[in-house]
């Protein structure tokens, strides 16, 4: 089938995949234990106004099936109402703190490929020598180190012994030096696991690739080495590396949900637990889809990549 | 010299005599085999060597031939593999660690059983103050005390068996989950399928954390998981199943085609038995090895869970909630609080992935059969 | 000198089991224009021969003798830029498993052409149309839209001729085919071979052609050669090769090739199995199967001669040799075959009439 046909099966299996995903959302304040009332408020005690108003609010006397239609138009619209802990808008909170999270994970996401990729490349050529075993215990160790305890060491080591960078972040737009030059620490602490595992991931497929009969060919045409290599070689080893890709971002996200509260970044991961440490249900609700929803569409987009880059899948 | 004529004619050729002579030879190689086995050895090369050979091995005879020498083979391999063997030792000494630590009792209301009177850790990781608060490493405490002046390094001995079983536990539950799901799935193909893999499409948009986070206070309230430790596995299974699920379906589509499940199906033999017998085996090795590898993953979260403080109580002896502190701790400048729980779970993790690693090594059914071939040719 | 000399090659490969000498000592040359065939069963070696003459044995294995000639220079001594001018250039190389020699997310057009390329200094479209034009030769319909195809999309005949077109892509002086018809259906099988004999026939290139199926040897090759357990026990033009085979295992070969109207019973076979290289027989390799194998064939080596006068061979290409100890004269009961050839004239009405008979 063409590429056009394959793109329009995936995206028919997305659909059924969003709505259990936001279905999945919804239904998460319902599975609180009590009442969902108590549970919005996160069982605090609150006046008999403040209850009707979240009763209307949240269309709670209305049957389940439509509660959820109610909130799916909201969600669509990005309307999530108001934080019955903050007070403040939902959807203007996290508006806020998007872009802050989407520079860490972008900067660490980079930061994964400009290392894994050619760490990658060099530990499959130089199997067997002590590149390779270097490499892969390096591999495992920033695999096996949790992030959590990583970022406090740098902290510590470069922040606090060293003072190199602060330890919280500058009082500083987005884009500017400051902001950049403190992001280095976590981009770093983000990064590492997310780098060791796509180093770990391209080696593997390209050991895998360099067995295949096609190279022996390649070099029997009488190829460059590096060519059989660069153009050959990588080009098929790619592929598993774009399909975890899909999954380097829930990866990321996981990971930013721990390393903005170590820095003190301004993110939805630290959002997150703050509100789930104070019971913020709405809000927790409104990060979770935000994620989910994001996660899959990515997931969707590494397909049709997947499709372009292998002819064989579309057949 | 033979009675054979070279020969000028030209036509279609055929070869008499070869055939007779060789009847003759398979005959008397089979008297003198018989011969052999009465006792004397006469020239047994010649007799032996006839039957020696390479056995074309077939991807399905070997799957369903000696099963126990393939774990035989595999635990050889395994056991050449330095650092996987490392590894192990690590994880041993640890669990040997952890059980050992202080003792554990079971108690009901009369009777207070010692299931294990021994304690490795010189103090009780509970006790607060015995020494002064965030006390640097020393001979008497060689991790350093906490802010609650309790002795680092009984906790972390004694930690390590919330870490150490939360992984096993969580992945063993994931895996009586994901295995059969995954398996039925895959077998069965049509609607099962399809809505088995739109519910595990599901639940993979959310990163494992983030469904464990939200997973927790929703399970907090339920009386049997309770104390924390229940809620934290069961919310790190409920997220962990849906890979195997989905790794042990793409075995099973792929191993279901292939020629012996067609035979066994031709017999008559019933669809569980096949799945039991024939397809489970052979497509569960990479399970093992995500198994393995997924217990560290588990433990990073669990940790994780514990840093944020959710999950276990407060206070509980926790890697991950011992490295909770580590943050005010560290801009004070006391780093052992930090360092040494943190310190573990790479330990453990590293010596997890090394076996998982070694494993995966041990188990590569396909990569022995490619060389196997290619070399004999 | 001929074009190519193979000269006492050895190739080891290392095993979980130990030391396998997949090639043992075989020397043979190949002449410019000429076609040989190199037959044997599988494990034979030959492929691992093939191989070797481009250094292209995968890691396990390692040539670690003898020495192997093109046009007087030693490859086994030659430079990694030099082998790499010569590997498709000068030599080049038809593998067995057509789809998977392509990589499969470029167009077939595009790694031909890329092999003109690498060799020759061309404009990208001065490759495509040579391409083209290659794929044309080897018979493809419709080469300008195949050129566009990825391997995947072409029929398993088609992705053979496309191997052929780009080994033959730079217009090698050898050409060395490992098993180019094994696994092929039996119509798209003669179309190969007949697009191959064609090449023979028209173009200056050798032909070395690996295979173990007699039929093909039969139809295309001049000169035969055959191995057994890493070993050379024969070597003949084609014709002395199947009407007046010498080596025992040779004729075991011809006698068990199946033929339309034959009244046998059973087919018969080489009696065992192919012997376990890491440790071979002693002796001649053969001698556990022979069925004329005596005490001497344990524990003497047989090593090639001419099978009238004994004498060792003398690398001369078109003498007959044969390695069995018949021909030093050791041998007390001699073989016991015979050769017999049914003409055209007598073979329909014979057959009949004489079915159930015993010849």
């Amino acid at each position: 089938m063409s590429l056009g046909r394959y793109v329009g099966r995936r995206l028919a299996i997305t659909v059924p995949v969003l709505v259990g995903v936001t279905a999945l959302t919804f239904s998460f304040v319902h599975l609180l234990p009590g009442d969902a009332v108590d549970a919005i408020v996160g069982f605090r005690d609150v006046s008999a106004e403040t209850e009707a108003a979240i009763r209307a609010e949240y269309h709670l006397d209305q049957p389940v099936w439509d509660q959820y239609l109610l909130w799916l138009r909201d969600a669509i619209t990005l309307e999530f109402g108001e934080s019955p802990v903050t007070g403040r808008d939902v959807s203007a909170t996290i508006g806020r703190r998007l872009p802050a999270t989407l520079a860490l994970g972008g900067a660490a996401w980079l930061l994964a490929l400009a290392i894994g990729i050619p760490a990658g490349i060099v530990a499959a050529v130089s199997a067997g020598k002590p590149a390779d075993e270097v490499g892969r215990l390096a591999a495992l160790a920033g695999i096996a180190t949790p992030n959590f305890w990583l970022g406090l060491i740098l902290l510590f080591v470069f922040s606090v012994r060293l003072g190199w960078f602060r330890v919280l972040p500058p009082d500083a737009p987005l884009v500017s030096l400051a902001t950049v030059k403190f992001l280095v620490l976590p981009t770093i602490t983000l990064g590492t696991a997310a780098a060791a595992l796509v180093m770990r991931l391209l080696r593997s497929s390209m050991r895998r690739e360099l067995d295949a009969p096609y190279v022996t060919a390649a070099r029997a045409r009488g190829l460059p080495e590096r060519t059989v290599i660069l153009k050959h070689v990588l080009r098929n080893a790619f592929l598993p590396v774009v399909t975890v890709a899909g999954l380097q971002l829930a990866f990321l996200v996981d990971g930013a949900v721990v390393v903005e509260g170590i820095f003190s970044w301004p993110g939805m991961g630290r959002l997150l637990v703050r509100s789930i440490l104070r019971r913020d249900y709405p809000v927790i609700q409104a990060i979770v889809l935000v994620i989910g929803i994001a996660i899959v569409l990515a997931n969707l987009l590494v397909d049709i990549i997947y499709a372009i880059l292998d002819p064989r899948i579309r057949y | 010299m033979s009675d054979r004529q070279p020969t000028t004619d030209r036509g279609r050729i055929r070869i008499v005599g070869f055939d007779d002579a060789a009847e003759q030879k398979r005959d008397s190689d089979a008297s003198s085999d018989t011969a052999d086995a009465a006792g004397t050895t006469a020239d047994p090369s010649i007799a032996s060597r006839g039957a020696t050979g390479i056995d074309p091995t077939t991807a399905s005879a070997s799957a369903l031939a000696q099963p126990g020498r393939r774990l035989e083979n595999a635990w050889r391999r395994f056991r050449r593999n330095r650092s996987a063997m490392a590894g192990l030792a690590v994880i041993i000494v640890m669990a040997v660690l952890a059980v050992f630590a202080w003792p554990i009792t079971v108690s009901t209301a009369e009777v207070t059983i010692t299931l294990q009177p021994f304690s490795l850790a010189p103090y009780d990781p509970t006790a607060m103050f015995v020494a002064p608060p965030n006390a640097p490493p020393s001979l008497a405490h060689p991790f350093g005390t906490d802010w609650a002046g309790r002795d680092q390094f009984s906790r972390v001995l004694v930690g390590g068996r919330y870490t150490l079983s939360i992984g096993l536990v969580a992945v063993g539950l994931a895996l009586c989950v994901g295995v059969p799901l995954g398996a039925i799935a895959g077998y069965f193909g049509g609607w099962i399928d399809e809505a088995i893999m739109r519910v595990v499409d599901v639940l993979y948009a959310f990163p494992f954390l983030v469904l464990a986070i939200a997973i927790v206070p929703i399970l907090e309230p339920v009386p049997i998981l309770g104390s924390g430790y229940w809620t934290v596995v069961v919310a790190l299974a409920v997220t962990g199943w849906v890979g195997y699920a989905r790794l042990i379906r793409g075995e099973v589509l792929s191993v279901r085609e292939r020629e012996y499940v067609t035979a066994a199906r031709a017999l008559g033999v019933p669809d569980r038995t096949i799945i039991q017998r024939h397809v489970v085996p052979n497509a569960i090795a990479p399970v093992v090895v995500q198994a393995t590898l997924n217990v560290g993953t588990v433990v990073l979260t669990a940790t994780a869970l514990g840093f944020l403080g959710l999950g276990l109580e407060p206070g509980s002896a926790e890697w991950g909630a011992m490295l909770a502190q580590g943050r005010s701790s560290l801009l004070r400048g006391d780093w052992h609080v930090t360092v040494f729980p943190g310190l573990a779970i790479f330990l453990f993790v590293l010596a997890i992935n090394l076996v998982g690693d070694g494993i995966n090594d041990a188990l590569e059914p396909d990569r022995d059969g490619r060389d196997d071939r290619r070399r004999m040719r | 000198m001929a074009l190519l000399e193979v000269d006492n090659l050895v190739v080891q490969y290392y095993t979980d089991d130990g030391v396998v000498r997949g090639v043992d000592g075989i020397s043979y040359e190949i002449r410019a224009g000429e076609t040989v065939g190199l037959v044997g069963e599988s494990g034979a070696g030959k492929s691992a021969a093939s191989r070797a003459v481009l250094r292209l044995l995968d890691g396990a294995g390692e040539i670690v003798g003898g020495e192997i000639r093109f046009r007087g220079r030693d490859i086994l001594e030659l430079s990694a830029d030099d082998l790499r001018a010569i590997r498709g250039d000068e030599i080049a190389m038809v593998f067995q498993d057509a789809g998977a020699v392509f990589n499969p997310v470029y167009t077939v057009g595009e790694q031909i052409a890329e092999t003109i390329r690498t060799h020759e200094a061309v404009t990208d479209s001065e490759a495509r149309d040579r391409t083209i034009a290659l794929l044309d030769r080897v018979g493809i319909p419709n080469p300008a839209a195949r050129y566009a195809d990825y391997p995947h999309e072409l029929s398993g005949g088609m992705q053979q001729r496309a191997v052929i077109a780009m080994a033959l892509a730079c217009d090698p002086a050898v050409l060395i085919c490992d098993e180019p018809t094994t696994g092929l259906d039996v119509t798209v099988q003669a179309g190969i071979l007949e697009l191959l004999a064609e090449l023979a026939a028209t173009s200056e290139t050798a032909i070395q052609l690996v295979t173990h199926d007699l039929g093909v040897v039969a139809e295309l090759c001049e000169r035969v050669l055959v191995q057994y357990a890493g070993e050379i026990v024969e070597r003949a033009p084609v014709d002395e090769l199947y009407y007046d085979p010498k080596h025992p295992y040779t004729v075991g070969l011809l006698a068990a090739t199946p033929r339309l109207g034959d009244d046998r019973e059973r087919l018969p076979t080489i009696p065992g199995t192919a012997p376990d290289l890491i440790d071979p027989p002693t002796g001649c390799r053969f001698h556990p199967r022979c069925p004329y194998a005596e005490d001497c064939c344990a524990s003497r080596r047989p090593s090639l001669v001419d099978p009238v006068s004994g004498r060792p061979d003398d690398g001369d290409p078109e003498t007959h040799v044969a390695a069995c100890l018949e021909y030093t004269g050791d041998l007390e009961a001699g073989l016991d075959y015979e050769v017999q050839v049914r003409d055209a004239a007598d073979s329909d009405c014979r057959e009949r009439k004489q079915q159930g008979e015993p010849r």
